[in-house]
């Protein structure tokens, strides 16, 4: 299996190669368009500032070619807010995969967010052997409302979409591959969608 | 819910953990990488890697610790001391590193908190803020805590938020080796004067101070090193303590 880790000069890549190493695959960091569609999984990683990102993308070409990826694409943290329609931080569009808005959390909660949440409500083969309430790790300061592609959420300040699906396309706002064994999981049943 | 942290520091000097650490399973007592996998299986929430070596090596021997930490280890950690560039902070986070954190180097240079946060979001950037009560006002102390400073705890947390630090690690000088229970009272004033989360450091001797500095304090997740090291608390049993007193933690 052919796992491409989408390399735009946005976040820790390391730790998601680690991760899929640990499980026992060989993931390949790439911003070549061709072989991104050529892959079997794509993992499209991010994390930092949403328009900074954005435009990373734009410059590259990549903004055109994820979204029309036919293979499972895992969109993980930034990546997924990416794969929305936009988002608050830096008033960025997205790539409008998913629809819903990204938006910041409010100051009546301590932000970012960070550390280990619950999941709950899981609807997708992406938490098979995955209990309810099971803890995952986040980092974010901006988060991705219930909408009607949410298939698992968590709760901090109001609920709000801990993962969205639509078709091929998947996205975590957490870190499976920060999440110790339940993160572990997840990529497997990621590999195996 | 999201859940209090439990986070065992690890002082690293020359690539190698220091301070007597008492595991009897341990193949290499010194190796910081075995160590990490220990804590993460044992339940540990995060981890921090404190280097206070003073080499000209310095930076590539943490630099190759960052990665085969990365390389086994599937909970976050934190790297900090003597970091001081934008450089610095680069090599380590593509090592893997998830986040960094600065003293020293950003009261110098506050500017470096900016900078820092532009290139690489508030997300990983972690100020460690050392402090002791002087005439009943926290100040600021640098290096480890030896050399004060004039400048006081809480307007030194506001302005390190302000420049965009995504949490705060605060130790208190009065309270760290004490085993007498977290600075609370700080920490709690922390809390209400700052919006980021508050990491809790120095003091930890019994589960109930950790219950205390979640309670009290209102810390967001506590920092401990010897209590872990030479077990005389574990990680396992200190959650299951919590829980049964109400405080959210990962089980």
């Amino acid at each position: 299996m052919k796992i491409v880790i989408i390399d735009y000069g946005a976040g820790n890549i390391q730790s998601i190669k680690f991760a899929f190493q640990r499980l026992g695959y060989e993931a390949v960091l790439s911003h070549d368009a061709q072989e991104i569609q050529e892959a079997d999984k794509v993992i499209f990683p991010g994390v930092g500032e949403a328009s900074s990102a954005m435009n990373k993308l734009k410059a590259s070409g990549l903004d055109k070619v994820i979204p029309v990826l036919k293979q499972p694409v895992l969109g993980i943290c930034l990546g997924m807010q990416l794969m929305c329609h936009s988002s608050e931080e830096g008033e960025t569009q997205g790539l409008g995969i998913f629809d819903t808005e990204v938006v910041k959390f409010s100051d009546r909660v301590k932000v970012p967010q960070i550390g280990w949440n619950q999941i709950s409500n899981l609807k997708s083969e992406l938490f098979e052997e995955v209990d309810e309430k099971e803890h995952i790790y986040l980092v974010h300061s901006f988060y991705a409302p219930l909408c009607k592609e949410t298939i698992a959420e968590s709760f901090y300040e109001l609920p709000y979409s801990a993962a969205l699906q639509k078709g091929n396309f998947y996205g975590t706002q957490f870190h499976p591959e920060k999440s110790s064994m339940i993160g572990e999981r997840i990529l497997m049943n990621f590999l195996e969608v | 819910m999201l859940a209090k942290r439990i986070v065992p520091c690890l002082d690293i000097k020359d690539g190698r953990t220091v301070k007597g650490v008492n595991f009897v399973d341990l193949r290499d007592a010194g190796d910081p990488v075995e160590l990490a996998e220990i804590y993460s299986r044992e339940g540990a929430d995060e981890l921090v890697f404190l280097d206070i070596s003073a080499t000209e090596q310095k930076r590539k021997t943490l630099a190759e610790l960052v990665y085969r930490v990365a390389e086994k280890v599937s909970i976050p950690f934190t790297v900090g001391g003597g970091i001081s560039s934008v450089e610095d902070v680069d090599v380590l986070l593509r090592n893997g590193a998830d986040k960094i954190s600065i003293n020293s180097s950003a009261v110098k240079n506050p500017q470096l908190i900016n900078d820092l946060v532009a290139k690489f979001g508030s997300q990983c950037i972690v100020v460690a803020i050392d402090a002791k009560k002087i005439n009943d006002r926290w100040m600021v102390h640098l290096v480890g805590g030896k050399v004060p400073t004039e400048i006081e705890l809480f307007s030194w947390a506001k302005e390190v938020e302000q420049r965009g630090a995504g949490e705060i690690l605060f130790t208190s000088m009065d309270h760290d080796g004490t085993k007498n229970g977290f600075a609370n009272e700080a920490l709690a004033k922390l809390s209400t004067e700052v919006n980021i989360p508050i990491i809790a450091s120095g003091g930890a001797g019994t589960v109930e101070h950790f219950t205390d500095t979640f309670e009290t304090g209102k810390a967001d997740a506590a920092l401990a090193a010897s209590v872990f090291h030479f077990k005389e608390i574990k990680i396992k049993d200190l959650k299951k303590e919590l829980h049964k007193n109400g405080i959210p933690v990962r089980l």
